[in-house]
């Protein structure tokens, strides 16, 4: 008993001190585009010109870079906010992890810090830390002491873009090749599907001695689920060759992260 | 003769199944899953603390170029650094809280020697000058950065797995398989790892 209770009063230990830090800290705003600015740093055009040219890269390259702008991540430092934010909105390709985070924390204090760059771990290779760390230090904080703040970003995510243009990244689906690609993986499953129907009623319809297998159930839904799953492969594969179509996570002018991973790799800046 | 062994075999084979979809009804896959998802943690945890490891030796040699006389300050990164690569990572690290407890020990030292490593160079303008040293620090930042991020997601792959063992029914299925609770970073060893030099260094 002693024991037990050893063992779980961390555990209890951790939920009351979860409980009330869950509860302050910031939430992670939902992405809708890929440039968010909750802090009013930067006005309405510019922030559209910022959106076009990154969606623009995207279709070009398929690469997905976000910039967020915030008041203060406080309590947390940056790095622990924009690591929650990456996390959520699964910026770049899913096993390509081409994305790239840029958190701005306009009223951060110096020790939360209040520039990151978060990189995907596709990204690494080419958007090293260091490289990181010299974008947000020689690139972006010079614009930023002076109040320039657009200027800054831009210059930011030029140079980022830049560093991920020597990466060989798979190119972009395009639109009839993704659609053929996805629906061909799918029709395969659903193929495989079929085999399997089949291949369960023959091993029905074969003589044998078991008594399970003359159960009337057996080989109605045997049938069935064959032919069932493999309907199901089918019109799995037309839907999500559908979407495919869509590419990029590009939705009906809303924006949504292709499923990137993060490993806290990136810098974070002071100005 | 022949009708009782088939039926026999018949009933072993019934109670196969009742038994398989018992099993899965009690989270033994559950736990399967779990346990790989608290090892694929794992693997990452010791990924990065590897990483660092590996930033050391050149971090060393830029300090020594302007700082030779912090001899002791170096060597003692040195000497937590080779005390932390040596010890063994081994699966059972994960299931021997000992071992776990080792594991955090040395590379607490190592994140201990490291901070002040990096607090004896502020006191050297022209080391921060330079270039290559400030690649290595933030190559050092982003890697403790990378190590804080793994050991939070071990602590909550931990925690899913922990609750498995613990709750009821799978804790009948972790007693009959003799699954136990595994070790995480604990919130008074946090402290005493994460004051590494991760934040207070080198930021303009």
């Amino acid at each position: 008993m002693l024991r037990l209770l050893r063992f779980l009063w961390p555990l209890a230990l951790a939920f009351v001190l979860a409980g009330p830090a869950f509860a302050q800290l910031k939430p992670v705003p939902a992405l809708t585009a890929r440039v968010t600015d909750e802090a009013g740093m930067i006005d309405d055009s510019q922030r559209q010109r910022l959106e076009a040219v990154l969606a623009d890269y995207e279709a070009k390259t398929g690469s997905q870079i976000a910039v967020l702008l915030v008041t203060s991540t406080a309590p947390e430092a940056i790095e622990q906010y924009s690591i929650r934010v990456a996390d959520a909105w699964k910026l770049g390709r899913k096993g390509v992890d081409d994305g790239v985070l840029l958190l701005v924390a306009r009223d951060n204090p110096s020790a939360l810090r209040r520039l990151r760059i978060e990189a995907g771990r596709g990204v690494q290779g080419v958007l090293t830390d260091a490289q990181s760390k010299r974008i947000l230090q020689d690139v972006i904080a010079p614009h930023f002491r002076q109040n320039h703040y657009y200027e800054g970003l831009v210059a930011g995510v030029g140079a980022i873009a830049t560093l991920l243009n020597q990466e060989q990244f798979p190119a972009p689906a395009r639109q009839g090749r993704a659609a053929a690609e996805d629906g061909g993986g799918l029709g395969l499953f659903g193929i495989a599907m079929l085999v399997l129907g089949f291949m369960l009623l023959r091993s029905i319809f074969r003589p044998r001695r078991s008594r399970l297998a003359h159960g009337g159930w057996g080989r109605g839904a045997g049938y069935r689920s064959g032919l069932g799953d493999a309907a199901t492969g089918f019109i799995l594969g037309n839907v999500l060759g559908n979407m495919g179509r869509g590419g990029g996570g590009f939705h009906g002018g809303g924006f949504s992260g292709g499923g990137g991973s993060f490993d806290g790799g990136g810098a974070s800046g002071d100005w | 003769m022949e009708r009782s062994v088939f039926s026999r075999w018949f009933r072993l084979l019934t109670v196969a199944v009742l038994a398989g979809s018992l099993l899965s009804g009690c989270g033994y896959n559950e736990f399967q899953a779990k346990d790989e998802a608290t090892k694929a943690a794992w693997g990452e945890v010791v990924n990065q603390y590897q990483r660092r490891a590996d930033l050391i030796p050149n971090l060393v040699n830029t300090v020594k170029g302007y700082a030779s006389h912090e001899r002791g300050t170096l060597e003692a990164v040195t000497r937590a650094r080779a005390a932390a690569t040596s010890f063994q990572i081994t699966p059972e690290v994960l299931n021997n809280p000992a071992a776990f407890q080792k594991f955090q020990q040395v590379q607490g030292e190592l994140s201990n020697a490291l901070s002040r490593l990096m607090a004896v160079s502020e006191k050297y303008p022209d080391l921060k000058a330079d270039t290559s040293f400030r690649d290595l620090q933030s190559q050092l930042e982003g890697t403790e950065n990378r190590i804080t991020v793994a050991r939070q997601r071990y602590i909550a792959a931990v925690q899913d797995y922990n609750i498995t063992v613990r709750k009821f029914p799978t804790n009948l299925t972790a007693m009959l398989f003799g699954y136990k609770s595994k070790p995480s970073f604990m919130v008074e060893n946090e402290k005493a790892i994460s004051t590494a030099p991760t934040v207070d260094f080198g930021n303009k």
